[in-house]
This record gives structure tokens, sequence and C-alpha cells, in this order.
């Protein structure tokens, strides 16, 4: 017992187990994160060859993928040289280029994971998965079902292995048909050990087992394990633990092994020929890893480069021009999404008059908010923060409505027979209306439904309120200022204020989108961040709140206003919040700027069109528009927007700088002031936040694009909903984490470039307060450029320090009619300037 | 005369969409797509014009004699189309839905690596769809439930590059084919009953039918039976229920077409057609209604525990078509008609929107949640729910009940001929078959009473080397042979039953022959590019490097298995005009043996070309995905 206990600690191996287990919590919380977040203590390429060793995961692009990319040009051969130089030397240059460009490789990936496990059937000739993943699968989303079945688990309050012995021994026939698991099963003191003792022997290879076990079906275990952690990502909650059902699947593989080895049969490890590897084990040198790494660096650095050269340019234009506000005509706060780089763009082109800042799209309003008529109140900030307020709706309308053909009768034997008789006839006209005419239905998702306009927001705390499970409700003046303090400053807008400033939230809508919570916004925890626009907004209004931001050198005069809005990016729709709080003048303003903000949409929706087919460009905006507006509603359409499909940049310094630079929607854009933060103190809250959410972002996109069946969930049409918590293939599939294919087609997977505008030592000097955030750079799963804006230099990030850049390109060209490009191409395009 | 040719126009027109689409560029989407949405599209316009001058004309059912295939002097093969209400719902029914999905794919494929090949297969499946539904013949239909099955093999697989769609179309094929077993033995009965090819609109002659029955009440009950296990198999009605949710492998709107609307509902389709037959069976009339009966229930409860949408939605439907069993066998043939489309629309819809369930349902929850009570009360009632409960969260076993004594015999039987090796093989085979052969023409020799026993035994070497490919792990050519051979011994086994002209064998054996070849030199030439990756034990994905061999191998696999493309299809129902009345194993082994073979070359090409590739230099997918 001793021995065992040194080799195999339960508690420490089911740790290890669970940090390498996909993250993604249930559907409706679907948030994007680093795929390979297990890795990220080691440096990029390294835990790329890693991950792909161990996991048999393709990692990158595929070498022809890359020749191809040279080949068409978006590799350039100076960039190449110049890498191979930095890493390898000038002598080698030859060597590896040749090696990059011609040499052939054994590219076939293997992997250490399921080796060990695979020995039951190849020694004992028993197909463990095919016995034991349906039942497991089954009764685990049986158990955590939500909502679909009619018939619900009889399940126990005590948990998950609790309610199994309870419906094994009550049962006529149960689940296991080997009378010494039936037994193992009722034993409450039956643990992993003595299971891992029976199906494998020897301690040494049970970390090895059960890596293997569970990661011949990621979904499901990375699912538990989320679960075990976040009860609350279910709003009908289960009692479940990882261990639980990690013993639930060994009892299933001894039951199988019983029924097909008979009850005598040996262990595992008495069995092996020859030792497995360690898994966790160290990995040799792979020379086709570095040529991966050169490739993917090339690529990356030539679309850096050029977008350096060009901001370079614009940087000097900005000094030419010498552009300033006294006051602007108004002022608009967006998402730093990367959804809102063209709005913002076609909104300054339309609207020379206005300014733009980008943030984090919550309005730094840490919140919950609890509709009106909901039994359950929803987190709207980003994921890591934990919100100490409630905000409560009132005077709102029914925003739900009921669509029978989900109903429970249908599935019923006289319901079925009535139902199917008489609104099957109804199925057969709305079937084609929504093919023929898609619309409105109770079906689809509509980010305007996350509050209602014509509501009432507890924004205001109450003196002597009670607090609401443990939140309290609403804000006092003080912890108003608070907030609105640090969302001004941090975007560097503290004087200057125009009449008007809206503050623009986003969401999105969709139909038949089970992915639909990763298409609003992010910094909202996957919801619509109308109700963050609005309370910020409120606040910004509060009189006794511009007092106290106006002893914190931040003074609004006393005609600003501020008006809460919501951007639906897939329509590309826009609702404003309190309109009739607006004064005479601002109303008039507002309606007048109706127009402009009609007009934007418009645009931008042209500009998106570019991307999907079966649009014809072309046309007058307006009318595309509207085209654009029925894919949120087309029951056949899997891709109503490509979401953060691009994404690539991500730019933290003043709009004036990089405003004429055109990135075709492939850059998050964070404003920020860098002669309001000399120590950095707002820097670091802007990059504590880009790093996961950006950073995230990206690297879902990066991984769900390289490797879509292993790291992704491969395509979204046939997917199967489970238990309304996830998807999978199929009857008997397992769950699919990641991003569907439709969502990455176009993406290219090159990892964020963060272009800070501050001086370099302030910048290090943030970066290292805070270790988490610093990991992300020092191991480059984040790239980072900073220009110092007092000598206008570049320094690039590298293995701790800045080192000087220079920039290789030609200057971009300037683009003078965006349209035309815009109707012609329907490919990522290159860097340009604009003149705005 | 004119409605003959609107009558073949709905055949010739998927036809003809179908050959098209064989030779667009699989880049050209728009083209795919269109070619499939006016095919589709003029089809219904020239099914609902026609049917409301039919109707307009008083609705009288019509039979048309179209083509003869085959015709001498002791047997006609014809093509023969049958028109009345039953065919006018199933048109417009299934024309309707498929030009929704014809659209509806347009979009959704988009960017989809298998866009021609979905198109391509969806237009074959409407074709196969309207031959069946328009069948006038047995032999018609055959044709056209024989492409159903293949359409349903390359949809499920549509995504062959992972395991379970693969494993599941193979098992899926399965149980329809082995459900052809009751449609080709009451084919085989109905011969000896008429003598002839009968048509449906014959049955339709209640003195005919009923004279005939009179004196041959046992065969009238033993082809409603097979009749009856045919329809069971095709709408998985009980036992075979469980192959429809691991169906719904393929794209959303292919599943929502097939094993959602028209596919599922063809065993309602054959009982209806062949009603006046056994309508005066009262066992028969029974017998189908406690099938639908049992079914109807059984499926209902699995469908309530069920905790994924769309295994839920074909549980749901398996139960709804329960019901139509038993409004059939009460005779409410139009009744059921009209449950048959409202479920068909019903189910297409719930299952096109079944992705929206889960912001639907959220939603419904997040704000009319109510915590479930939770019981702790252990009396009798809830003991026996919780067996329920578990009994059918099991699926009432019937997928395992399938596989272990269904399939797994066979390959129990397979194992008992395991002497016969790829090193032996012509040194056992040829001198057996020649030995045969010499017994065939020294009939003179053998005793009287062994000869009548001969026919049946030749044909079990053939069903023995037919088990043996199914059950045959090693080697592909062993397995493609031993069912090359087995058509052989069919011939051989047949040939003692009297004269049988040399021209008749050769239409037999044509397809089987040519399609042996070229699937030899497939074999070959794949052994020869993959020498490490040939066997059977596993599925190894060379359809990823070997598209057009693939391609081949399946087409020579038709061939093999008496697919309505080579004239081997007419020599198999010629074959069975010469099995007497009274040989019933002969006739059973012949059955099984075509059945099994087609199974078995399915195998042999799924194993070899689908599931993840077995090369890993570029990523594949997880085998549980």
């Amino acid at each position: 017992m001793l021995v065992e206990k040194m080799v195999f600690s339960e508690h420490e191996v089911l740790h290890q187990l669970k940090h390498y287990l996909p993250a993604q919590a249930p559907l409706k919380d679907f948030i994007h994160h680093n795929t390979l977040h297990a890795f990220q203590h080691l440096p990029f390429h390294e835990a790329l060859q890693q991950a792909s060793e161990l996991f048999g995961y393709q990692v990158y692009l595929s070498l022809p993928d890359y020749r191809e990319r040279y080949t068409q040009g978006k590799i350039r051969p100076e960039m190449i040289a110049r890498l191979i130089r930095e890493k390898k030397g000038q002598v080698l240059l030859e060597e590896w280029t040749l090696k990059l460009l011609k040499k052939e490789y054994d590219t076939t990936l293997s992997s250490r994971i399921g080796a060990l496990r695979a020995s039951w059937k190849e020694l004992a000739h028993v197909n463990l998965n095919k016995d034991v993943h349906p039942v497991l699968f089954r009764v685990s989303s049986a158990y955590l079902d939500q909502g679909i079945a009619l018939w619900k688990f009889p399940r126990l309050e005590s948990g998950f292995l609790a309610s199994l012995v309870r419906l094994e021994s009550k049962a006529v026939r149960g689940v296991f048909r080997s009378s010494r698991v039936k037994k193992l099963l009722a034993d409450p003191d039956t643990n992993l050990t003595q299971l891992l003792k029976i199906i494998v022997g020897d301690p040494q290879y049970y970390k090895n087992y059960l890596f293997d076990m569970c990661f011949s079906h990621p979904g499901w275990s990375g699912m538990i394990s989320i679960l075990e952690d976040q009860p609350d990502s279910l709003l009908d909650k289960r009692n479940i633990q990882f261990r639980e059902f990690l013993i639930f699947e060994l009892l299933l593989e001894i039951d199988s092994l019983d029924r097909h080895l008979g009850d005598d049969w040996k262990p595992l490890s008495e069995s092996l020929s020859e030792v497995p590897p360690p898994l966790l084990g160290p990995i040799e040198y792979a020379e086709v890893f570095e040529v991966y790494a050169l490739w993917q660096e090339a690529l990356e650095w030539t679309y850096y480069d050029e977008v350096l050269a060009g901001f370079q340019k614009a940087i000097s234009w900005h000094k030419q021009k010498g552009e300033k506000f006294e006051r602007a005509d108004f002022q608009a706060l967006f998402c730093i999404d990367d959804r809102s780089c063209s709005t913002r763009r076609n909104l300054e082109a339309l609207a020379p008059g206005c300014q733009t800042f980008g943030t984090a799209g919550h309005f730094n309003v840490a919140i919950y908010f609890q509709p009106e008529h909901g039994k359950f109140s929803t987190k709207v900030c980003p994921a890591p923060v934990t919100p100490k307020y409630l905000i409560k709706e009132t005077e709102a309308g029914i925003r739900h409505k009921k669509d029978a053909h989900f109903h429970r009768h249908s599935h019923g034997l006289v319901g079925g027979w009535i139902v199917s008789q008489t609104l099957g006839f109804w199925s057969a006209i709305k079937m084609a209306v929504g093919i023929f005419r898609p619309s409105e239905s109770p079906a689809m998702v509509s980010s305007f439904k996350h509050m209602d306009r014509s509501g009432k927001l507890s924004v205001r705390h109450v003196a002597g309120e009670m607090n609401e499970k443990g939140l309290q409700v609403g804000f006092t003046p003080e912890e108003m200022a608070d907030q609105m303090e640090g969302l001004l400053k941090s975007i560097g807008l503290i004087a200057n204020f125009a009449p008007l400033v809206y503050i623009v939230g986003h969401g999105a809508s969709s139909i038949n989108n089970t992915h639909y919570a990763g298409y609003d916004c992010g910094a909202c925890s996957g919801r619509a961040g109308s109700v963050n626009s609005r309370v910020a907004a409120y606040m910004l209004n509060q009189k006794d709140v511009r007092e106290i931001l106006g002893t914190r050198g931040i003074n609004i005069p006393e005609d600003t206003q501020f008006l809460g809005a919501l951007h639906d990016t897939t329509r590309d729709e826009i609702e404003f919040y309190d309109v009739e709080s607006l004064s005479g003048s601002n109303s008039s303003l507002y309606v007048e700027n109706m127009l402009i903000w009609e007009e934007t949409l418009d645009k931008n929706a042209k500009e998106r069109s570019r991307r999907f087919l079966l649009h014809d460009s072309k046309d007058e905006a307006a009318r595309v528009h509207e085209e654009v507006k029925l894919r949120a509603l087309s029951l056949f359409e899997p891709r109503p927007e490509w979401n953060h499909a691009t994404n690539t940049l991500c730019l933290i310094g003043r709009r004036e700088v990089n405003k004429h630079l055109f990135l075709d929607r492939r850059a998050f854009l964070n404003s920020y002031d860098y002669r309001l933060d000399p120590d950095g103190h707002w820097l670091l809250g802007i990059l504590k936040a880009v790093a996961p959410v950006c950073g995230g972002i990206n690297l879902e996109y990066y991984f769900s694009r390289v490797d879509n069946y292993r790291l992704g969930a491969g395509s979204k049409l046939p997917h199967n909903v489970v238990g309304l918590i996830g998807v999978a293939n199929g009857m008997d599939g397992d769950l699919r984490p990641g991003l569907p294919m439709q969502m990455i087609n176009i993406h290219e997977p090159l990892r964020l470039l963060v272009i800070v505008e501050q001086q370099p030592e302030v910048v290090l000097k943030t970066l290292k307060a805070d270790t988490t955030t610093y990991e992300w750079f020092k191991n480059g799963w984040v790239n980072l450029v900073v220009t110092d804006p007092e000598t206008d230099r570049m320094y690039r990030f590298m293995d701790g320090e800045f080192e000087p850049y220079s920039v290789q390109s030609d200057e971009p060209g300037v683009l003078d009619k965006l349209d035309d490009l815009i109707e012609t191409e329907s490919e990522s395009l290159p860097v340009y300037l604009i003149n705005v | 005369m004119e409605t003959k040719y609107f009558i073949a126009s709905f055949v010739l027109v998927p036809l003809f969409g179908f050959l098209t689409s064989l030779f667009i560029s699989a880049k050209n989407e728009v083209t795919l797509s269109k070619i499939s949405f006016y095919t589709v599209g003029i089809q219904l316009l020239l099914a609902l014009g026609f049917s409301v001058k039919w109707l307009w004309d008083g609705g009288e059912s019509f039979n048309i004699k179209e083509v003869s295939i085959y015709d001498s002097e002791e047997y006609r093969f014809l093509i023969d189309f049958y028109f009345d209400k039953i065919t006018v719902v199933y048109l417009i029914v299934g024309a309707f839905v498929s030009f929704l999905i014809t659209r509806y794919s347009a979009y959704y494929l988009h960017m989809e690596a298998g866009y021609k090949r979905f198109f391509n297969t969806i237009l074959f499946f409407f074709l196969a769809y309207n031959f069946t539904v328009l069948a006038g013949n047995f032999e018609t239909l055959f044709i056209g439930w024989e492409m159903l099955g293949i359409s349903s093999f390359l949809l499920i697989a549509f995504y062959r590059e992972r395991y379970l769609p693969v494993r599941n179309a193979v098992k899926v094929f399965s149980i329809y084919r082995i459900g052809d077993v009751g449609i080709l033995l009451a084919m085989w009965a109905m011969h000896h009953l008429w003598h002839d090819n009968i048509t449906f609109s014959r049955l339709y002659d209640y003195d005919l039918v009923h004279e005939q029955l009179q004196g041959h009440s046992g065969i009238g009950i033993f082809i409603s039976l097979c009749l009856l296990g045919a329809a069971a198999a095709k709408s998985a009605q009980l036992p075979f229920s469980s192959w429809l949710p691991r169906a719904m492998e393929g794209p959303t709107p292919s599943s929502a077409i097939f094993y959602g609307s028209l596919s599922v509902h063809f065993g309602v389709f054959l009982l209806l057609r062949t009603h006046p037959f056994w309508e005066h069976q009262l066992v028969v009339r029974i017998l189908i209604g406690l099938l639908g009966l049992s079914t109807a229930i059984i499926a209902f409860l699995i469908a309530r525990v069920q905790s994924t949408i769309k295994t839920q939605i074909a549980y749901a439907s398996i139960s709804q078509i329960g019901i139509m069993f038993i409004e059939v066998a009460l005779g409410f043939e139009t009744l059921a008609l009209f449950h048959f489309a409202g479920n068909a629309f019903l189910r297409t819809y719930q299952l096109l929107v079944s992705p929206s369930v889960v912001s639907y349902m959220i939603r419904d929850q997040f704000y009319h949640f109510e915590p479930e009570e939770l019981s702790y009360k252990d009396t009798l009632f809830r003991r026996l729910q919780r067996s329920f409960y578990l009994l059918s969260l099991k699926e009432w076993n019937l997928d395992r009940f399938l596989s272990k004594y269904l399939f797994r015999s066979f390959k129990v039987l397979g194992k008992k001929v395991d002497f016969i090796t790829p090193k032996n093989f012509f040194k056992v085979m040829i001198p057996a078959y020649l030995l045969g052969l010499a017994a065939y023409w020294n009939q003179s020799w053998i005793p009287f009473w062994l000869l009548g026993y001969l026919p049946e035994f030749f044909s079990f070497i053939g069903l023995m080397l037919v088990f043996k490919s199914f059950s045959e792990r090693k080697h592909p050519w062993l397995a493609w042979t031993l069912v090359w051979m087995s058509h052989f011994w069919v011939v051989l086994a047949v040939s003692f039953n009297e004269k049988f002209a040399f021209s008749h064998t050769l239409l037999y054996l044509s397809g089987v022959v040519i399609g042996g070849i070229i699937g030899i030199i497939a074999l070959k030439r794949l052994k020869k590019l993959e020498p490490d990756w040939y066997n059977l034990n596993t599925y190894y994905g060379h359809v990823y490097e070997h598209p057009a061999l693939a391609n081949i191998f399946l087409i020579a696999a038709l061939c093999m298995m008496g697919f309505p493309i080579t004239a081997t299809f007419v020599g198999e129902d010629l074959i069975y005009s010469h099995i007497h009345s009274t040989q019933f194993f002969l006739a059973n082994f012949i059955s099984l043996g075509y059945v099994l073979s087609g199974i078995s070359l399915m195998r042999i090409y799924a194993r070899l070309f689908l599931g993840p590739h077995c090369k890993t230099y570029h990523s594949t997918p997880l085998g549980s995905s």
C-alpha cells in the first residue's frame, strides 16, 4: 500500500488530468480560451511540439500549405532569410532555406496517448471503446440532461454514483451484467486505486492508463471536469464529481472484460511485453518541428511586418495632419472586439467630426443581470471576474415566445398522433416559408432580447435594500464613480467630451446555431453588451457621480450626455437606450445622427458581405444590408456571420494614430493614451484583459483551424445536440469542444500581435507586474511590439526583453476607393492607408 | 398514350438530373445545387399538375407497362408503373420535401468538402424514391428498393473520414438488406402462385387473389409475412428499430429527408401497396397490428428517455410509424396516408430546426424553471418505473439483440469453413466445382433420390462461402472471390432444376463476371499501392489517397451484388423463376446468400476505403468522434 501511494497519488493525478482536459463549459456559457492552456507554461513552439507528440494533434499548417503560401507570396523570402539568420545564423542560411522549401519530411502524427490501453485490443482482442463508450455517454448525458428527455433520470441529491447505485439495486436489470461489478458498485468503499489494480495491476501505469482512458473521449471527460469546477454553468444543477465519472467508466470496463474474458483474467500490466514510455516524459528534438516553427513565424511576420510598415506610415500621417479635436461632434465608445474595427472606420468616414474609442465591451461594469420574469441571474463581465453587484430589470415585457414544434407532445403516443396530423401540415408551411422567406421566429436568438429597452434597471443602490444571493443590488454613487473613472482613464477620455457620447455594446443574432454564445460579446461572458452599455451611460449621466469624477480630474460638461446602445453584429442593426432622457439639443443631434448610423451599418454590412458567398456585393449598400440581415434568420445558414475569423492584431493606443490604417476587420482596437499613464497602471488593466480574452479567442481560432478534427468541433452540419450542454456527431459520438469548421474556414492561423503605444520600459515593467499575464507574452502565445511615441521607434518583445525592430516591407498603398475593392475581392486584403 | 410519357418523366427527370450532376466539377457549387433544385422543382410541378388532372378525371388507378427489359416465352421482365392515390401522396410529399431540402442544402453545405457527392447522392436517392413509389410490380419496386439502400449507405457514410458514420452506414445497410430477403422470397412465391410477374393492379382483382389463396393459404401467409418483415426493416419497426437513430450521421438535411421523412416510411408504403393481397387474411392483419402496437409503445418509451435531440425525434417517429402500421392493419388506408404526410413534414421540420433547441430550451428554462422534486420513495411502482427507465435507456437491448443473434451468428457460421485460405482456395474450390459440373453433366449416373437434394446442397455451399466472406478478416481478395464463387454455385444449383438455357446463365453471370474481374484488378492495384494497409481487420480510409480506385471498386461491388446496373439483376429474377415452389430451402439459401453477399461486399469497400485514414501525415478524427 505504501509503495502504491508513492507511485500513484490519486489526488495529484486527477488534478493533472483535469488540467490537460478540454476546458469548455456547456454551450450556453461558451467562452473562447486557449485550447492548449495546459501547455501555456512552455514557450509556444515547444508547447506545440509536446502537445502534438503527446496527443497526436496537428499543431501547424501542413508543410505543403506553407509552401503553397510561399509561392503565392503570402510568405516573403526575405522574412524567411531574416528568421533563419536570427535563429540559426548566417552560415546555415542556405541549408535551412533548402530545408524549408524542398526537404521531404516524415510528417506522420504519432501520439503517446492511448498506447497502453490499446493493449487490451491487441493482446486480449477486447474493444473496450465499442462496449463502454455508448453506455458511458448515454448514462452521463441522461443524468446531466437539461431538458431534452421527457422522462428524467431518477437521480438522488447525493450525486452521480449514489444515483446509479440506487438505480442499479432497485431495477430488475441494471446497467452492469457482471456480478462482481454489481458488488463493487454497491460497496461505498470502492475507489479508483482498487479498480485500477483490477484492470491495470502495476501502480506505475495507473496514471498513464487514466490519461489513455479519458483521452479516448476528451469531450465527455472535459465536460464532467468542468461541471465539477463550475456547477453554476448548469441552470438545473447536477451534483457530479470527476472521480465518480472515472469510477463509473472503470466499472464499465471491468464489466466488459468480465463478459469477454470470463471471471478469470489478469490485469493488463501482467501481459505487457514492453514497457510503455512515460506519457508526460521529455520530448526529443525533431527537425521538422523547427521547420514548422520557422514557417509559422515567417507567415506571421510577413503579415506583421506589413502592418508595422503601415503603422509607421500612419504615425507620420498623424504627425503631418496634426488633427486635434477641440470638441468632437459626437463620440462613441465601442467594444475592443475585432468586429467593431470596420464599424468604427465606416462611422469615422461618414462623420469626420466624430471620435471613437475602444475598450472591453462590459465598459468596466462587472455585474450579474437578472431580467424580469427570469428565474436566474446572468453574469455579464469577463469570465475571470466575479461581480459583486446585481442589476435587476423591472417593468419589462415578455420576450419568450413558444414554438409548438419543440413541444413535448409531439414525442408522445396519442399526442404525437394528433400533432403529426395537425401541426405536421403546419410544419410543411413553416418549413417552406422558413426556407424561401426567412423571418423572425421563436427559435432564433436575438441580441435585442437580452434586455427590454422599455424596462427599467436598478442601477442605483437604494440604501437599506437587502443583498440578494450575496450580491448588492445596484451601485452607490461612489462605486459608480470608481467604475467609470477606470473606464474613462484607461481609454484616455478625460476631457473634451462631446455633447453626445454613445456607449455601444454588441451582441449577435442567429438561428439553428448551437454555438450562439460564442458570437456574443466575450467581455460579457458570451452575452449581449446591452445592459452594460446602458448601465455605464446611466452612471455617467448622474450628477453626483460626475461631481465625484470631477474631484478625480475628469470634468464632464453639463451639456454632455451619454447614451447606451447595442450593435447587433450579425444583422448590423443598432438600438439605443433611454433616448427620452436626452436634452433638447442632444435629442435633435441624436435624430440627425440616426442617418449616419444607418448608413454606417449599411456600409459595414456591405463590407462584410464580400466574405459571404451567394451575395451580390456589387449591389447598393442598403440592399446588400437587407440580404445580410436575412442571414441571421435563415435556418439553412451555418455562418450567420464570420464572428472573429481572421483576427490577428490588437492595437492598444490612441485612435488618432491608427485610424488611417485599413486592417480589414482583423484587429482588436483598444484606446489608450500613454500620456495619462506614465507608470503603466491603466495599461496593466488593459493587458490583463487583452491576453486572456483576445489571446484566448485568437488561439482557439488558431487551433480549431490547424486541427479541426481533434482541436475543433469538426463540421457542424451533422451535429446532434446532447442534453442542451454540448454537441456530438450522431448517436454515439463523444462531445465536441472547440469551434466548428464553419467558424474557421477563412481563418488564417496567425498568433495575435499586440501593438502598444508606450515606452518599452514602462511596458516591460507593467508586464512583469502580473505573472499570469506575463506568461502569455514571455512564452510567445501572444506576440508584442511596442512603438515608442516619443521616438517613433519600434521594439519587438523577444525572450523577455525588447529589441529594436526595423521594418522590411515596402510602404503600403493608399486606398482611395474602398468600395471597389469590397465589390471585387473576397480574399483577405493587404494593409492599406486610407484617407479619412 | 401521353399518360405513359408523363409517368415515365417522373423517373426520367430525376435520372437526367442525377446523370448531369455527375459531370459537374466539384468546385462548381452553384451549378450543382441549381441542377438539383430545378430537377426536383420540375418534378414537383409535374407531379402536382398531373395529380390535379388525374383527380379531375376521376382518380382512377391505372397501370402502365413501360419497358420490357427481357422477353422470352417462359419469362418476362417488365418495368411496370402503377398510379393510384398512394402513389399520389408519396409522389407529392416526396417531391415537396426534397424540393425544400435541396434549396436548404445549397446554402447549408456551402464550403463542405463533399458538396458534389452530397448532391449526387440526394439526386440518386430522389430517383430511387420515385422509382419505388411508381413501381407497378415487384421487379420494378425492387430496383428502387436496391437503389434506396445504396443511397442510404452513401449518405450515412457521408463523413467517411470518421469511424462511427462508416460503421453505422454498414450496419444500416445490413439491416436494409436483411429486410430485402423478405421481398425476394415474396417475389419468388408470387411467381409460383400466378406463374407470371404479378402487377400490383392485379392484386386488386379480388377474384384472382382470392381464388389462388383459397388453395394455398399457407403460401399466402408466407408471402404476407415476408412482406411484413421487409416493411418492418425498412420502417425501423421491432426488432429492427435501433438502426434509425444510428443513421443520423450525415448532414442534418440529409438525415431529415431520409430518416425523418421519406425513406423511413417505405415500410408503410409496402404494406399499403400490397394491402389487397393480405387484407382478407385475418391472421396477417392481427400480426401487423400487434407489431405496430408493440413498436409504438416500446419506441415511445425509448423516445421519452432520449437526452439527445436527434435520437429523440427518431424514436418518436418510429412510434408514430408503429401507429401507421395499426391503421393499415385496420384498413384505414386514407388515414395512414394522411398520418404519413403529417409525420413526414413534422419530423423533417423538427430535425431541420434541431440545433435551435439549445437556445430555445435554455431560454425556456431560464424563464420557467421549476426545480424537479426528487423522489426517495421505494414503492413497487417506483421500482417498476426505474426498471423501465433503465430498459428504455438501453433501448430495450434491441441493438445488442441484432448484433448478437443476427450478425454474430453469420460470423460463427463463416468460421466453420475457415479451412479455406488464399493458398488452398483454388485447390479446394476448383475441384469441388468441377465435381459439381461433372454431376450436372452426368445426372443419369446419380441416384434419383440424391439428385433431388443436389440443388439445395450446392446452394448451401454457395451460402457458406458467403458466410465465410462475411467473417473474413485478413484477405480482401479472398472475401471478394468467395462471393464471386458463390454466384457460380447458385447457377449450378438452379441448373439441376430444369433445362437452364445457357443464355440465362450468361445473363445472370454477366455482371458478376465483369464486376468480379474489375474488383480483382482494383484489389490487386490497391495491394500494390498500400501493402501495409491491406486487410479487413479495421478501416483504412484509402479513399483519401485513391478516390478513383475507390469509385471503381464501388461500381464493381455493385455489379457483383446484382445491383440494377447490369443484366445480373434480371438474371437474378430469372433464377427465382426456376426455383420450384416446393424448394423452400433452395429459395431461402439463395436469397440469404444474395443479400449477405451484398453486405459482405459493402463491408470490404467500407473497410478498405472508408473510415479514418491509416496514414496520419494529416489530421484525422478520433475514433470516438
